[in-house]
């Protein structure tokens, strides 16, 4: 902080983020990429391929409509997550909470308060964004790690909340499933699995478009400011604490809309979205996926949550129990190998899944060098 | 009269149980800077630990002296988890704390998923000396021998903390690295080797807890650790990292609260109080009670 630079020292080149370099025959196709990924994804409901192995049943039918719609929630939920841990830097223990408040939020004034469900929606996002706003507007004013155990301490309030089932409106242990009575007809029902799904998908593609276009902006390189020095942006004259909140509420605000989309795709709510435990495994997923990068997340995020259900399935196989039982048990909870994987990620592959393919062309171009100096 | 006098020392023997859990995580948060979400691990590694020392081990069982046996080795066993956790997993990321971090959330999870694997996610009846599940008749309050054993061991685990840090010269460079580890380190003194050390101490209290939490609670669950530890981290920060004493004040202040609220106000009410609590210390002394400033 004290040392005194001479104005000639030319500053060093900024880094080129490496979405913009060209990467041979590759850097032509790759900003189609995403628009490939989402005209696959407009086209699945309507194929009736097998993927022996990969899902159960045929890619239309509702078993694997639901799988697909529950992983683009979570891919959204990531990339809003994303926006707090990888873009602003702030580490959040208590995503969950906003979360859960969409999903609890839609659930009791559907059902309990019988209200249509537009009408739910509507109340409920607007609720839980302003539920961020006030427990940020105390949270931020620590940072660091003292701010991610307040974060914490509050989400576990909403926690208790529900589990205690305080006046009989969150149904405690048990949850609350939802009364369709209140729910467009289009959305109830295992035959209109597939509305769901384009409402998660639609979920997905807002809040990217939601993310990119805040990250883009003047106040998303603020944020990105406040990540990597937060006392020179508060030098150069603007409030930390003011962006920070603004980030905070905007996260919680699709949060709880990921919420919503949630609430309607499992038909209710149940205890354990509210614990610790979800929004550790937001965690795992943007780092699994890399922080701050633009598809990690989501993609982390999807392949997070496919892997949790089906790795239940995997420890189920006769492949697993064929092993000896101390390794097919640990085998047989997801946790225990998703953890592991998120270990093994932080140590050997920090930038997660969105750094793989960088680092691959470096290992292959390494690789190609010596053999043409033969 | 003696309903409130249950109550405090019910309270109390709450405030024990997090101070055990707290005392360590404070210890390794205001030393190496690391928020240890895998503590709840060797919490449950104790308590299984001990549990299956009582039913297997030769020389240990539930009662007497082999119930002593049985608790040294749980003990010993989350003393092993912590100093290996340290070692293998914590040291490579020396000084990358958000990294430390992720892992010891990696751990938390893994490591939860391996008991339950391990022995089933049901809670299991722990063995437990007959006397503890009497009661002792103090002015006039029937209160359970669990919970006074729980007391009896938390003053103790303070009073050896305390003379361990003021006394010994490794307590002095724990005490010094809480306060300024970049001049310890200057001084040519290895901080690193107190980091194993206050790992052991930390996972020796929370095995401890594990051990007598679950005699006290009757029975042991993989996901015992889990819920504990977030109050534990709420009785860290309202005790100010790094201070031991603020944390004992701090579990003092919680258990109590938490205890009395819950039984004159609904069930529940007496956690969200806790929280609400922790607001009011954050905004009016970030710092904590005692210990250095938690904004860092």
């Amino acid at each position: 902080m004290t040392e005194v630079k001479s104005p000639e020292v030319p500053a060093p080149p900024a880094a080129v983020p490496s979405e913009l370099t060209p990467g041979g025959r590759w850097g032509r196709v790759r900003p189609f990429l995403p628009l490939v990924a989402l005209a696959v994804a407009l086209t699945l409901p309507y194929s009736t391929l097998h993927l022996p192995g990969i899902f159960e049943g045929a890619l239309n039918e509702p078993g694997t409509l639901q799988l697909l719609a529950v992983c683009m929630v979570f891919g959204g939920l990531a990339a809003g997550y994303d926006l707090l841990f990888g873009r602003t830097g702030m580490l959040s223990f208590g995503h969950a909470l906003y979360f859960a408040a969409g999903v609890y939020g839609t659930d009791i004034l559907v059902t309990k308060a019988g209200l249509p469900l537009w009408q739910a929606a509507l109340f409920t996002i607007t609720g839980g964004t302003i539920l961020a706003a006030l427990i940020g507007a105390v949270a931020l004013r620590t940072v660091g790690i003292a701010f991610a155990m307040v974060t914490l301490a509050f989400a576990q309030v909403g926690a208790i909340l529900v589990a205690r089932d305080f006046g009989g409106l969150t149904g405690g242990e048990e949850g609350l499933p939802l009364d369709v009575s209140g729910v467009p007809e289009a959305l109830v029902g295992v035959t209109n699995t597939v509305n769901l799904y384009w409402l998660a998908l639609a979920y997905l593609v807002v809040v990217v478009f939601v993310v990119h276009r805040v990250s883009g902006s003047p106040t998303g390189r603020v944020l990105a400011g406040l990540r990597d020095d937060e006392r020179r942006v508060g030098v150069l004259g603007l409030d930390p604490y003011r962006f920070k909140l603004v980030a905070f509420t905007l996260a919680g605000g699709l949060a709880a809309a990921g919420g919503v989309v949630y609430c309607l795709i499992v038909g209710g709510a149940s205890p354990h979205i509210t614990s610790s435990e979800l929004t550790l495994s937001l965690l795992v997923m943007v780092v699994l996926g890399g922080p701050g990068t633009r598809w990690g997340p989501v993609l982390g995020g999807i392949l997070y949550m496919y892997l949790d259900h089906r790795l239940v399935a995997f420890g189920a196989s006769e492949a697993v129990d064929a092993l000896p039982a101390f390794l097919s048990r640990p085998l047989s909870q997801p946790l225990f190998v998703l953890g592991a994987v998120f270990i093994l990620a932080v140590y050997f592959f920090p930038g997660g899944l969105a750094s793989l393919a960088p680092r691959l062309a470096l290992l292959r171009g390494s690789l190609r060098i010596p053999s043409r100096g033969r | 009269m003696d309903t409130i006098i249950l109550l405090t020392l019910t309270g109390l023997g709450l405030a024990a149980l997090y101070f055990l859990v707290a005392s360590g995580l404070s210890l390794v948060f205001g030393l190496a800077d690391v928020l240890n979400f895998a503590h709840g691990l060797f919490l449950g590694v104790g308590a299984y630990a001990t549990w299956w020392a009582a039913g297997n081990l030769p020389g240990a069982g539930g009662d007497g002296f082999g119930f002593v046996v049985a608790v040294a080795f749980g003990v010993l066993a989350g003393t092993l988890v912590a100093v290996l956790v340290e070692l293998v997993l914590i040291r490579p990321l020396y000084s990358r704390t958000i990294e430390q971090v992720l892992v010891t959330v990696g751990l938390s999870l893994a490591g939860v998923a391996l008991l339950q694997a391990t022995w089933g996610a049901d809670a299991r009846t722990f063995p437990r000396p007959e006397w503890t599940r009497q009661v002792t008749n103090v002015l006039g309050a029937n209160v359970p021998n669990g919970g006074l054993l729980l007391i009896v061991a938390a003053v103790l685990v303070l009073g050896a903390i305390l003379t361990f840090l003021r006394w010994t010269r490794y307590g002095l460079v724990i005490r010094a690295g809480v306060e300024n580890r970049e001049m310890v380190t200057a001084l040519g003194i290895d901080v690193r080797k107190a980091f194993t050390l206050v790992f052991a101490i930390g996972g020796a209290a929370a095995a401890l807890a594990g051990a007598l939490g679950s005699v006290y609670f009757g029975t042991v669950s993989p996901g015992q650790g889990g819920s504990l530890l977030i109050f534990a981290f709420i009785v860290v920060v309202i005790g100010g990292m790094g201070s031991v004493v603020g944390s004992a004040y701090a579990a003092v202040a919680v258990g109590l609260l938490q205890q009395f609220v819950n039984y004159y106000g609904t069930s529940g009410l007496g956690d969200i109080c806790v929280v609400g609590l922790l607001a009011v210390v954050l905004l009016l002394r970030p710092q904590g009670i005692a210990g250095k400033v938690a904004t860092a």
